[in-house]
């Protein structure tokens, strides 16, 4: 028998600052399903990158906009879906390289993709029909390398 | 949302110390850059102090990394202290320990300017 994953859902406006709702919100839900405290840290700042980026790239800091946060928990995991206008996310994920951003070769920003690549279990970038917006899809599971 | 970054800053003879406080993002570039600019020219070292930091995201470290850029052109030795292990970890997986130390405490941070 499977359960139904238990659905909060968040309305964000596109404005800077807004990231922290959905932030603080993940990190409850995650702490509900007792995820330990530095999962929880992890989550914070992947789902904060994945909103900044909604709001600056996906929504061109177009305040008509709105950028919809889904936190969808199950018995294993715990996805993030981050919702936003822009056409999504095409390019390969960049690593960066602090020795040419030290030396002024490298963009001193362009580090969100990294960290939430690198932060949660599972990252998928969505882009729906054209003009349908697009979605980033972040999980982590409560026992990595387990059966989810 | 964001809490405004203040920045106090020490100063002691070449040794400077950057108190932050409040979150650090693409907002706070006065509090970051505009307060290293300031410094006096004879600054020798750095101290960041991040312990009233509660939230740094991924521009706010990019200037972080601006002001460790400027520094390494004087040169100037930068250490950052109060970072949580979490941001140590940030910090140390997009390599910026190659370019600064991560101290837990100001104790440790001024041991190793001195």
């Amino acid at each position: 028998m499977t359960i139904d994953p238990i659905v909060t859902e968040l309305r964000l406006p596109t404005r800077l600052g807004f990231e922290k709702v959905a932030m603080n919100t993940a990190a409850s839900v995650a702490e509900i399903m007792g995820f330990s405290s530095d999962r929880v840290e992890d989550l914070k700042t992947a789902v904060s990158e994945a909103c900044i980026n909604a709001i600056e790239h996906g929504n061109q800091l177009n305040e008509l906009l709105g950028v919809v946060v889904t936190m969808s928990m199950s018995v294993e995991s715990l996805e993030v879906k981050i919702r936003d206008h822009g056409p999504g996310v095409h390019e390969e994920m960049h690593v960066p390289d602090i020795d040419r951003k030290m030396l002024g070769e490298e963009d001193p920003r362009g580090m969100g993709m990294f960290l939430i690549q690198a932060l949660v279990d599972e990252v998928e970038y969505v882009s729906e029909q054209p003009g349908g917006g697009s979605y980033a899809r972040l999980v982590i599971h409560l026992h990595p390398g387990g059966k989810s | 949302m964001v809490t405004p970054t203040k920045t106090k800053v020490e100063q002691n003879g070449d040794l400077a110390v950057m108190r932050f406080e409040g979150d650090i993002t693409s907002t706070s570039e006065d509090a970051v850059l505009g307060q290293y600019k300031a410094l006096p020219a004879d600054t020798k070292k750095i101290l960041l102090d991040f312990s009233k930091v509660p939230y740094l995201n991924s521009s706010g470290i990019a200037l972080v990394i601006q002001l460790m850029m400027a520094a390494s052109k004087v040169p100037q030795k930068v250490v950052c202290f109060g970072l949580s292990a979490h941001f140590v970890k940030v910090f140390t997986m997009l390599g910026l320990a190659k370019y600064t130390t991560l101290h837990t405490d100001e104790a440790a941070a001024r041991a190793a300017v001195a």
